[in-house]
């Protein structure tokens, strides 16, 4: 083998960084999921819980084309329920508190969804 | 033979009644929804269209259209010229430009309310290279402030000054805005959407509310609505047609 030894030290750096996350990490506590707000006032959501965990996000874009460009304000959910197609009239009238429901995993992911910028927090959070 | 034979059309004739009574029943069953119980029928109609009576229009009323308008629209208040408005009182002078002569007298000075005109043909959709703004059905052009990204086209091709440009952020000449409806950002254009939030609720634009009746709201296709009667009587004018907008505000004079 050519220039054996190069290669071997090469390769045995490529591994140390490429494996740089998981060394890094050990030790460091588990990820462990934050604890949120109960819901205020309604019992069930719109979906069941695991479901907006998962996509919160794709009901809420999907909610914004509705309402904005199809005119469709209702939306009827697998119980039967009407619901209007709203994130601060309907969802923050259970979630009242944005820095302790949305805020709480949006942080500890690492992520900034710019809803706010332009919807308004309505008041009722303490 | 015959009997059975009857009694098979009267069932099917009631099914058809329960088909065509159904969907209507189900909607007013679902009519409260969780969220906002408050919400009426959402009002419909071919193609909206407003008539602005400019000899009822008084100072006070303008005032309070303005007023109101920008309160429940988050719309800042700017005391620089980055001023930002959906509605406001503007001279014949400026309004309506061609129509004036040196024997007007008084008029050029008088004022009465300006808006988005709300055009069949309107020049700001065609150019919007994002479809942030677009025409509904039933003639409104709206604005989906998710989508725009501020290039000012549609200022560029409004001959109406209907359009205004958020040159900073808005929220800090906002004192307390209101939760109902979202503020902008820097680097959005904004308008007037004939309300359409309220619509959908079933409730009229906020400044023909407040008008006392110097502003008609209507359906242009419905030959009863208060827009369509009002433009019968009365002579009507509009403005720039001459450019082939089409504008769905009309001013009775």
């Amino acid at each position: 083998m050519y220039d054996g030894g190069k290669i071997i030290v090469g390769l045995a750096v490529f591994v140390v960084l490429f494996t740089f996350p998981f060394w890094f990490n050990i030790g460091s506590a588990a990820y462990e999921e934050p604890e949120l707000q109960e819901a205020k006032e309604g019992k069930e959501c719109v979906l069941p819980t695991q479901e907006m965990r998962a996509e919160h996000m794709q009901l809420l874009d999907d909610w914004r084309d509705d309402v904005v460009r199809e005119e469709d304000h209702y939306y009827h959910s697998s119980d039967g329920k009407v619901y209007w197609k709203s994130l601060t009239m309907t969802c923050m009238k259970c979630h009242t508190d944005k820095e302790k429901f949305c805020d709480k995993c949006h942080n500890s992911v690492d992520v900034s969804p710019y809803c706010w910028d332009c919807h308004v927090i309505p008041e009722g959070g303490e | 033979m015959s009997a059975t034979r009857r009694k098979f059309l009267k069932l099917a004739g009631l099914a058809a009644l329960g088909w065509s009574i159904c969907p209507s029943a189900l909607r007013a069953a679902t009519e409260s929804a969780f969220g906002n119980e408050d919400a009426g029928e959402a009002l419909h109609a071919k193609r909206w269209a407003m008539a602005i009576d400019t000899k009822a229009l008084s100072k006070k009323i303008m005032k309070k259209c303005t007023e109101v308008c920008h309160s429940i629209h988050n719309v800042p208040e700017f005391e620089s010229d980055e001023e930002i408005k959906w509605i406001w009182s503007e001279s014949f002078e400026h309004l309506f430009p061609e129509q004036m002569h040196s024997r007007l007298m008084e008029i050029p000075e008088k004022k009465t309310l300006s808006l988005c005109n709300h055009c069949d043909n309107p020049p700001c959709v065609r150019v919007c290279p994002t479809k942030a703004t677009y025409q509904r059905e039933d003639g409104i052009v709206m604005m989906d402030f998710h989508r725009c990204i501020g290039c000012r086209y549609c200022m560029a091709a409004c001959p109406y000054g209907s359009r205004s440009f958020n040159f900073s952020d808005p929220r800090k000449h906002l004192e307390d805005p209101t939760p109902d409806f979202p503020t902008r950002t820097k680097g959005v254009v904004e308008k007037c959407e004939f309300c359409a939030e309220r619509l959908a609720e079933g409730k009229e634009p906020a400044c023909v509310e407040v008008s006392e009746g110097a502003i008609l709201f209507g359906d242009l296709e419905d030959p009863h609505s208060d827009v369509s009667k009002a433009l019968e009587d009365r002579y009507s004018i509009r403005r720039k047609p001459e450019l082939g907008t089409e504008p769905c505000v009309y001013y009775l004079i």
